[in-house]
């Protein structure tokens, strides 16, 4: 059967991309940040698992104000990257894992989470800035990938115990596949950040920090923090920390903190990275 | 933006919310437009021939034409969306960020770097008022 082991939590900032493509990573501004970001990539490259589920947002990339759906899953074979007004990153294309990823939709359905199902759907840098952080700049990506987009730039996007629970139903639906694979799950967004309005800028570490501490020592408390909490305490687009709940979800109750770095800043952002392994 | 949410005394912050999302919807529709490269191409031909085809208000044109970048949030412009025209003109986030705030680009750089605007009296709407 299936296994979901482990689940991360990264930052997935455009700017650390961008660093990535055009050779800047050595720099002193984006050294420190790529230095901590080395032990999650032999982490990652150790434990090789099979396919990951990365929990993302669209920037107006594959979505748009047409059509909002507040959690969708990706079931294609493949997933191009996205032109966000750029060109596509160039970075590979993302291979999909349908069988897995139909049988995730399936279930996470019938067990009442209502999933939009996407066989077209470009990436932008909020799945692809997290596969650039843990896998670096491979020729092919080491790991077929699972796409769930969450809606977080319309409000309301769904609560973080919302998120949470179908992290549980996830998990349930990957320990139910009847395949021999090893499944991590990506949780992104964050950390606290403000990129819009006069307070744009906004930065709150101390928020950041009991964050990551609580994923581990009191994830109760992040379960219920409300929406309006997010948007005061770690910034407009901070509120992207309700996806890391989903991620959360997915994992043992008593899941354990292998690796976390933290760095401000990253372009607006500050810049967090969290690996939880099962026990 | 409603005056009456629990989010409405948070300073210099603009929910996009439901009203903010019918007012903005033209217009972050057209810069959503300029992810396609033949659309640029004619954005960058001519601007104002281009925003003839989305149907926004005189003040949104015109926020648009003077890159007005905290108008276009007045006018229910979602950031990601209006990154678009910026991505356009060569603008970064954290320029984007000066120019909101009405401060140089290097001084908002700066205070990226020394740990980013503080949470301390930037939480309520009353302490930006107080500090005048």
């Amino acid at each position: 059967m299936a296994k979901l082991f482990a689940g991360v939590g990264t930052s997935h900032v455009p700017g650390i991309g961008a660093a990535v493509d055009h050779k800047k990573t050595q720099t002193d501004y984006w050294k420190p940040l790529f230095d901590g970001y080395e032990p999650a990539r032999e982490w990652m490259q150790n434990e090789a698992p099979d396919v990951v589920i990365i929990v993302y947002n669209d920037h107006a990339s594959a979505f748009s104000l047409e059509l909002i759906p507040t959690f969708a899953i990706g079931v294609a074979e493949r997933f191009q990257p996205a032109d966000e007004g750029y060109g596509p990153r160039k970075v590979p294309v993302v291979e999909g894992h349908p069988e897995l990823a139909w049988h995730l939709a399936e279930s996470l359905i019938l067990d009442e989470f209502d999933m939009t199902i996407a066989n077209e759907m470009p990436v932008d840098h909020g799945l692809t800035v997290p596969l650039s952080i843990a896998c670096g700049e491979p020729d092919i990506w080491p790991c077929k990938v699972i796409p769930l987009c969450v809606n977080v730039i319309q409000y309301p996007s769904p609560t973080g115990n919302r998120c949470y629970q179908l992290g549980k139903a996830i998990r349930k639906a990957v320990e139910a596949f009847p395949a021999d694979l090893k499944v991590a799950i990506f949780g992104t967004g964050g950390m606290s950040h403000q990129l819009q309005g006069e307070r744009a800028g906004l930065v709150n570490a101390d928020f950041d920090i009991a964050f990551l501490d609580d994923l581990t020592r009191n994830v109760d408390r992040l379960v219920r923090i409300p929406h309006v909490e997010y948007l005061r305490e770690a910034g407009s687009e901070g509120a992207e920390l309700v996806m890391w709940m989903i991620m959360r979800g997915a994992l043992d109750d008593d899941a354990r903190e292998v690796y976390r770095h933290f760095h401000v800043p990253a372009s607006n952002t500050a810049a967090g990275l969290i690996i939880l392994e099962n026990p | 933006m409603r005056k009456d949410r629990e989010y409405s005394d948070i300073p210099g912050t603009y929910v996009f919310d439901p009203e903010h999302s019918r007012q903005g919807y033209h217009l972050n529709m057209f810069c959503m437009s300029l992810n396609k490269e033949a659309n640029r191409e004619q954005f960058r031909r001519d601007e104002s021939a281009y925003l003839d085809v989305f149907p926004m208000s005189p003040e949104q044109r015109d926020a648009v034409l003077q890159r007005d970048w905290i108008g276009l949030l007045r006018l229910g412009g979602n950031i990601y969306y209006t990154f678009k025209l910026a991505i356009f003109d060569g603008i970064n986030m954290q320029e984007i960020g000066a120019r909101m705030e009405g401060v140089p680009d290097e001084q908002f750089k700066a205070m990226m770097i020394n740990g980013g605007r503080p949470i301390q009296g930037n939480r309520y709407q009353k302490e930006w008022n107080r500090s005048g």
